[in-house]
């Protein structure tokens, strides 16, 4: 964590030198992560709104507060209440969930047709788990993230973290496999 | 589950290349620049939050954008906001900083006090590096001054044009003497003459009248009529001849 604990100082010190090293560090995770949750048209915008509220967030934190923060379970506290706040806003306006190859040929980040297909499938089967295990797998797997960091975004105990990863998993399995069977 | 993870793992992807940039701008962090027109030519103006972090003449470009990364990223392409314009324009006008905050955060405590005395020197005017090293309290640092303004890291604005080399001529600078001639020009100071002064021996500008003795570029020492006008080679025999130091341009006293 020596890295973590740097970058706390820097951002400490001084918000605005400090945040385009955060944004560098974090952007690649946080968009992947970003990406599970809310497909590949809307996440740069929902990843960009998420930098946007930290950085809000660390002008309003005082030096303890930005020294002691735990970087990345804060940062996916942020990005995980933003992507259900889309899924809110867009089930209330619903829109065809089927990805067709014209809105994957229009997608800015140019994914083919297959990686477009494929995404949109993961994204539907994580979809179909609980709210819990879905975070958990998605972090964990996703993302990177260790078992202590995901409880702490989660605020479940860190063996709660793992039995949600395992289980998720085991669901997606089972989707998997009722998938192939169809 | 092994294949299912790998596939989990396989979501995870690059950012889009224009996510940084906008993430920056849109939260006003990290470093900017833009061009404005300067006294001699246009002039690249870097700015954070921080306030103006460099400026350089827009043929340095690439060096610039090189210099001035931030793990990686360079600074991005984005015009001030209007009231830096603002004040930027102003300083460039008057040859003043005014209220404009220079952002000398990286340099050493010596290097911004050769800074901010230097920023104090008025347009078309010319101060020798050992009087800037003895205004400080470091009488003996004249080369480390020379060497502090060679790397301004905001030249034109902190005005290190407005000091020369202790012999009383212009000397050099970072982006050639000729840039330096110039913005002393378009402030009305005639290098050339200058310089054959200094040749001369003349360090000094006294008058006849008031027994004041100035650099010869303050302006009270211009406002001296010609047929009251002493030249002086050094302060030690002025200090002898009965002539006290100017109290605005404060001319060295000798020791």
């Amino acid at each position: 964590m020596r890295t973590a604990t740097r970058i706390n100082d820097r951002l400490a010190a001084d918000v605005d030198g400090a945040f385009p090293e955060l944004v560098l560090a974090y952007q690649d995770r946080l968009y992947s992560g970003i990406r599970s949750y809310v497909g590949s048209a809307d996440a740069e915008d929902v990843t960009q709104e998420a930098f946007i509220r930290a950085h809000r967030a660390l002008q309003s934190y005082n030096r303890e507060q930005v020294e002691t923060l735990q970087v990345s379970p804060w940062l996916w506290t942020i990005a995980l209440n933003l992507c259900r706040n889309w899924a809110r806003t867009k089930s209330r306006r619903p829109q065809t969930r089927q990805l067709t190859f014209d809105q994957a040929g229009a997608d800015a980040t140019e994914l083919t047709a297959i990686e477009a297909a494929m995404l949109d499938g993961w994204k539907q089967r994580l979809e179909s788990l609980s709210e819990a295990q879905r975070t958990a797998v998605v972090l964990r797997h996703v993302v990177g993230l260790s078992y202590l960091e995901i409880s702490t975004v989660t605020h479940r105990p860190v063996g709660t973290a793992k039995t949600d990863v395992s289980r998720g998993l085991a669901a997606l399995r089972k989707i998997i496999t009722e998938e192939g069977l169809q | 589950m092994n294949d299912i993870v790998q596939q989990l793992e396989g979501l995870a992807t690059t950012a889009p290349e224009t996510l940084t940039a906008s993430v920056l701008v849109a939260t006003g962090s990290g470093r900017f620049y833009t061009t404005v027109p300067g006294p001699t030519g246009e002039l690249l103006v870097g700015w954070s939050s921080a306030g103006i972090y460099a400026v350089a003449p827009v043929s340095e470009l690439a060096r610039f954008l090189e210099e001035h990364t931030t793990g990686g990223l360079g600074p991005i392409s984005k015009d001030l906001p209007s009231k830096q314009r603002r004040q930027v324009a102003a300083a460039l006008e008057s040859g003043k900083l005014g209220g404009l905050a220079v952002d000398l955060s990286g340099l050493t405590e010596f290097q911004q006090a050769v800074l901010r005395k230097t920023a104090d020197i008025p347009p078309g005017q010319l101060r020798p590096y050992g009087w800037v090293a003895r205004e400080i309290g470091k009488p003996g640092a004249t080369r480390a001054v020379g060497s502090a303004l060679n790397r301004n890291p905001v030249p034109v604005l902190i005005p290190c044009h407005r000091v020369g080399r202790s012999d009383g001529t212009v000397g050099q600078y970072a982006y050639g003497p000729e840039m330096k001639r110039s913005l002393l020009r378009a402030e009305g100071l005639d290098p050339d003459a200058v310089d054959e002064a200094a040749s001369r021996g003349v360090r000094y500008l006294g008058s006849a009248t008031t027994k004041i003795y100035c650099h010869p570029t303050c302006h009270h020492a211009r406002r001296i009529k010609e047929a009251n006008r002493v030249e002086l080679v050094d302060a030690a025999k002025a200090e002898r001849a009965g002539f006290r130091a100017c109290l605005v341009c404060r001319p060295a006293v000798a020791a």
